[in-house]
């Protein structure tokens, strides 16, 4: 069929989010409702020695204040996913509490909820609550939080270790392979701890109503069925049928907001207490000081070589933080989204990685945006990168060296790693080639030999990567300590007059699925765009669904719709062929009708679905209605790839970087809205920069974040980037219907290690080897005078 | 992102408001463009008890020629002094400074003496004063008086005004023109280090903001300019202690200072 697939169908949900019709939670407002506002530790780690709330219940407008020694002190919000130690122990696991208990653990942890009439008198009562706190020393870095004598996160273990972890081939055989190698190359860095920044910051509104003895929950997550699960069944201990999560229009997540959050448990358990609606909305510092953060590894590897440049081992430690406690699926990122990665493009054979994740005096740390994949490819490319250079080999030839043969996935088998994944589809030379085409990569090396005659300094940065994406069969990540299944739903009520609604268990938070879903319905039932209507976030609507992260929804959530699609149409066919008086064998779709082959007979798309509600001459034995669900479970996970590369110039001066050029060709398989996936593209790719030159969260000594605000957090603006050049190349997933892989991820994935390899490469002539991220041009200089 | 209560007082003239700062001590604080007031109130950083607004005083917002001086009056914003024909003939170091503040919307409200009472260690305008000489003019309720901008910046968030002054004017010799030099702090846009060179009867001044905790004269780069030119730019953070912060460290301030002011003075 096809008259939308493929196509740059304009977004259809833009209007309203151009003309400020959105709907966001903070944007509801309910009668009756009450506000809330926090009272927050300002210390990294103190004991809470008393609490006054005397002062602040007296205050106007204040309806109600709870602490720790509440009832809602018992409740916890649960981690999602558990890794065990290498001995086979179970992970240590915290109970993250509503509300501080005895101590607290990171600032801004969360000591007191006030509720009040209105923001400001809860904001103004909250300052009247008087906490003792008697301040303890606290530790951030995951590396020193290992150290003996290392402040404790928890007092009941011995160390902060959250567990320990391992991936890959028998270690001693890497370190024997390495011994050996012609040449290793050894990197010893920090991939920094990032703040997510989504541009609506979290907000929530629990409200209960007693006549019905239901709870609903207004929230901008990115996976409300999810949420309710947490909620529900871990969180709070109430029937999940009696409580919706709705979570309609959310502005950006990255990860950010696939997590259950305390307050989404405690608001709920407040508006009970209270009898009102209450509402939360995290104001920007907040959101510095709350939102899970992202990467924060510690990390030192080495990538032995042989003579010609072929890779014969990879072996890595890291120590990677968690955070004061284990957020929704931060056991999961740098282990199975990070060490499963850890093969990339190349045929190594031996691989090891260790890591250690100690619990820090920080706020949790989780999956931002790639989550796990970044930090496996900045670490491959890295190093692979460097290895080439110090063995006088181009960097570029390199990689073909190393790159895994084309496979298809149907003709040819998938390809196994040695750390547990096997890759669905790859072809990965056309893009290193097709991306070096772009930026004119032979010429590239002479101009920059000509600029440094100058005085200029140009570089030029390779990274070529692969993501595990959509997401993800359910059996085995249940085998690697999911404890939830991760298929989608989707379901397609064809109305009466043939108009169709999807409900999807997919969220968007800005990736546009209500133009590329019903882009997909459209084309494959052969009707207009407009008559397709994408339902998403809200529990009650959509009959269930595991949210949108991980590149996940066109692999996942729209393969769901695809076979619920397939139901109609099987469907349609036995109420067409009655209609026609013809065997369903004899009928063709296409264009919105069925037609008996060979004859002009035919009835349309709208006629049989109103047949479907008005069933009067109707085939026996057939239900009326035209309305299917799915859930579909993907085989595999899907394996996007591609190459990205960086031209920047570096200011001899001040060490301050410029990027010139930025070229991507991406693999995503195939494409359903180019510009949508260009978009993706463009965003993931400027939150890799902002990570490779801008971004990064700072605490002090004393576990205070310095880094706490827009004045202080740089993230990228427009003028830092260039024109984003991009192109693709299609390998189809082989095990989804619509052969995608998933793409909104592989911006940030690509970039950061591009960008970093390319300053490098400007500097390489002055003895330069790596530089910290982020590169600010302090640290660029510094390393230009040898004092990196 | 809700300040604490405050009144709220409208002053009629720049002697009501300074009556009503009399009044209220140090509970007051004056609002002009409110651009870096606001924000910190908005953090509950700064609760002032009553704000007296003199935002709309028009009596503030000229910018005029006064005998040998240029008078930009203190409710004159960035973007006015930009933009001003005046100040690009006679005192342009003012206006390449203002260019480079915020981005169009801070420049369109935010004001000049909002900018040089509040005294931000790394905000643009004193990098430009010291180096034009400028005198700051500030009324209280014992009138009149200039303090020349090398005595009008004391430290961090401090300055030579009294609780019960106003900054009504700032006054620039003509023929101020001259340059100015900014290393931008990617997240806040404020100076990590930026530097001002006016050239005058041969010599040079050079005025320096961001790189310590209070803007200075790099007097040493003056003196040894006659002799060294451009390399007396070496100087540029002679005597001076640099302030640190995880954008830039002490020994790259100090090189900034260096390398911005050989770009000024070039």
């Amino acid at each position: 069929m096809g008259n939308f697939i493929g196509k740059s169908v304009k977004r259809k949900e833009d209007v309203r989010f151009l003309t400020g019709k959105g709907r966001y939670t903070d944007d509801i407002k309910l009668p009756g409702m009450t506000h809330a506002a926090f009272v927050r530790s300002p210390y990294a780690h103190a004991k809470i020695l008393n609490i006054d709330t005397s002062a602040a219940l007296r205050a106007e407008g204040v309806v109600a204040i709870f602490t720790g020694s509440d009832e809602c002190g018992n409740y916890g919000v649960p981690c999602g996913w558990q890794v065990n130690f290498k001995n086979g122990e179970t992970m240590r696991e915290p109970q993250q509490p509503l509300l501080a208990k005895g101590k607290v653990r990171y600032v801004g942890e969360a000591v007191a909820i006030v509720i009040a009439e209105t923001l400001e008198q809860a904001r103004d009562a909250a300052e009247l609550v008087e906490v003792d706190y008697e301040e303890l020393p606290a530790v951030t870095n995951p590396k020193e939080a290992m150290q003996d004598g290392a402040p404790l996160v928890h007092d009941q273990w011995p160390d902060n270790r959250a567990f320990d972890w391992c991936i890959g081939n028998d270690r001693a055989e890497v370190e024997k392979a390495l011994a050996s190698a012609h040449h290793v190359t050894e990197l010893e860095y920090v991939n920094q701890r990032l703040a997510p920044n989504a541009i609506e910051p979290r907000s929530y509104i629990a409200d209960y109503n007693v006549a019905e003895d239901k709870w609903t929950l207004y929230t901008s997550t990115q996976n409300p069925h999810l949420i309710r699960l947490l909620l529900c069944a871990f969180a709070l201990g109430i029937p999940e049928h009696k409580v919706r999560v709705v979570s309609y229009d959310v502005g950006g997540g990255f990860g950010s907001k696939i997590f259950h959050y305390t307050q989404e448990a405690l608001l709920t358990w407040v508006t009970k207490q209270i009898g009102r609606p209450v509402k939360w909305t995290a104001d920007r510092s907040e959101a510095f000081l709350t939102d899970a953060h992202g990467r924060d590894h510690v990390v030192k590897a080495k990538m032995g070589f042989d003579k010609e440049g072929k890779i014969v081992a990879l072996l890595a430690d890291e120590y990677c933080a968690m955070g004061a406690y284990l957020s929704t699926f931060a056991p999961a990122i740098p282990t199975y989204l990070h060490g499963t990665l850890f093969q990339g493009l190349y045929t190594t054979p031996l691989i090891h990685l260790d890591v250690t994740a100690p619990f820090t005096h920080t706020v949790p740390v989780d999956a931002y945006r790639g989550a796990g994949r970044p930090e496996a490819t900045y670490l491959l490319e890295r190093l692979i990168e460097t290895g080439a250079k110090e063995m006088g080999m181009d960097p570029a030839d390199i990689r073909f060296k190393n790159f895994i043969p084309a496979f298809d996935g149907v003709n040819q088998p998938g390809y196994q790693t040695q750390v547990a994944l096997q890759y669905d589809s790859g072809n990965y030379a056309p893009v290193l080639k097709r991306a070096l085409e772009m930026v004119d990569y032979e010429n590239f090396r002479k101009e920059q030999a000509e600029a440094r005659k100058q005085g200029k300094l140009l570089g030029i940065g390779i990274s070529t990567y692969i993501e595990a994406c959509g997401i993800a069969p359910s059996a085995v990540v249940g085998a690697l300590g999911a404890r939830a299944g991760l298929y989608e739903v989707g379901e397609v009520r064809v109305q009466p007059t043939g108009k169709v609604s999807i409900y999807t268990g997919s969220h968007a938070h800005g990736q546009g699925h209500e133009t590329t879903f019903a882009q997909i319905v459209a084309d494959k039932l052969g009707i207009s765009i407009e008559d397709v209507e994408i339902i998403h976030g809200d529990s009650e609507q959509s009959a269930f669904g595991m949210g949108t992260y991980g590149s996940r929804s066109l692999a996942v959530g729209g393969s769901a719709i695809v076979k619920s699609i397939e139901k109609v149409l099987e469907k349609g066919a036995k109420i067409a062929a009655h209609k026609l008086e013809a065997a369903v064998e004899d009928l063709e779709y296409a264009d919105g009708k069925w037609t008996v082959k060979g004859t002009d007979k035919s009835i349309s798309f709208g006629d049989v679905a109103l047949t479907a509600y008005v069933p009067h001459d109707y085939p026996e034995g057939v239900e009326p209605g035209l309305d299917f669900s799915s859930f579909y479970d993907p085989v595999n996970f899907t394996y996007p790839f591609g190459a990205h590369i960086a031209v920047v110039e570096v200011c001899p001066d001040t060490g301050k970087v410029t990027l010139k050029r930025f070229v991507t060709c991406d693999d995503v398989g195939n494409v359903i809205n180019p510009m949508i996936v260009d978009g993706q593209v463009h965003g993931g790719v400027v939150q890799g920069i902002g990570q490779a030159l801008l971004e990064g969260v700072v605490y002090d000594e004393n576990g205070q974040m310095v880094s706490g605000s827009y004045m202080d957090y740089a993230m990228p603006r427009a003028d830092d980037v260039p024109m984003i050049e991009t192109d693709r190349t299609v390998t189809p997933c082989p095990h989804n219907p619509l052969g995608v892989k998933g793409a909104g991820e592989a911006g940030t994935i690509g970039a950061t290690p591009a960008v970093v390899n390319a300053v490098v490469d400007a500097l390489w002539h002055l003895g330069v080897r790596d530089i910290a991220m982020p590169l600010t041009p302090a640290r660029v200089w510094a390393a230009m005078q040898g004092k990196s | 992102m809700i300040p604490a209560k405050f009144d709220y007082v409208r002053a009629g003239s720049v002697s009501e408001a300074i009556a009503l700062l009399d009044k209220y001590g140090d509970e007051a604080k004056l609002l002009s463009g409110g651009h870096s007031l606001i924000p910190a109130m908005k953090l509950r950083l700064n609760r002032p008890a009553v704000l007296i607004d003199i935002g709309h005083l028009s009596e503030l917002k000229s910018i005029t020629e006064e005998g040998d001086e240029v008078v930009v009056g203190a409710n004159c914003t960035h973007k006015q002094i930009a933009t001003s024909e005046l100040i690009a003939s006679q005192a342009s170091v003012l206006a390449e400074a203002a260019r480079t503040i915020g981005d169009v919307q801070v420049r369109n409200r935010g004001t000049i003496g909002g900018s040089l009472a509040h005294a931000d260690p790394a905000a643009d305008y004193p990098a430009a004063l010291l180096a034009a000489e400028a005198q700051i003019e500030v009324e209280g309720k014992n009138g009149r008086r200039k303090i020349p901008a090398a005595d009008f910046f004391q430290g961090m968030y401090t300055t030579a005004l009294a609780d019960d002054e106003v900054v009504v004017a700032v006054r620039l010799p003509k023929g101020s023109q001259g340059t100015y030099e900014k290393f931008f702090q990617p997240a806040s846009r404020f100076a990590i280090v930026g530097v001002a060179v006016v050239k005058r009867n041969g010599g040079v001044q050079v005025g320096i903001t961001g790189a310590s905790d209070t803007p200075y004269r790099a007097t040493a780069v003056e003196q040894a300019y006659a002799e060294k030119g451009v390399d007396a730019a070496e100087l540029a953070a002679e005597g001076v202690d640099m302030m640190e912060d995880h954008f830039a460290d002490a020994a790259y301030r100090a090189h900034l200072a260096k390398v911005l002011t050989r770009k000024a003075l070039a």
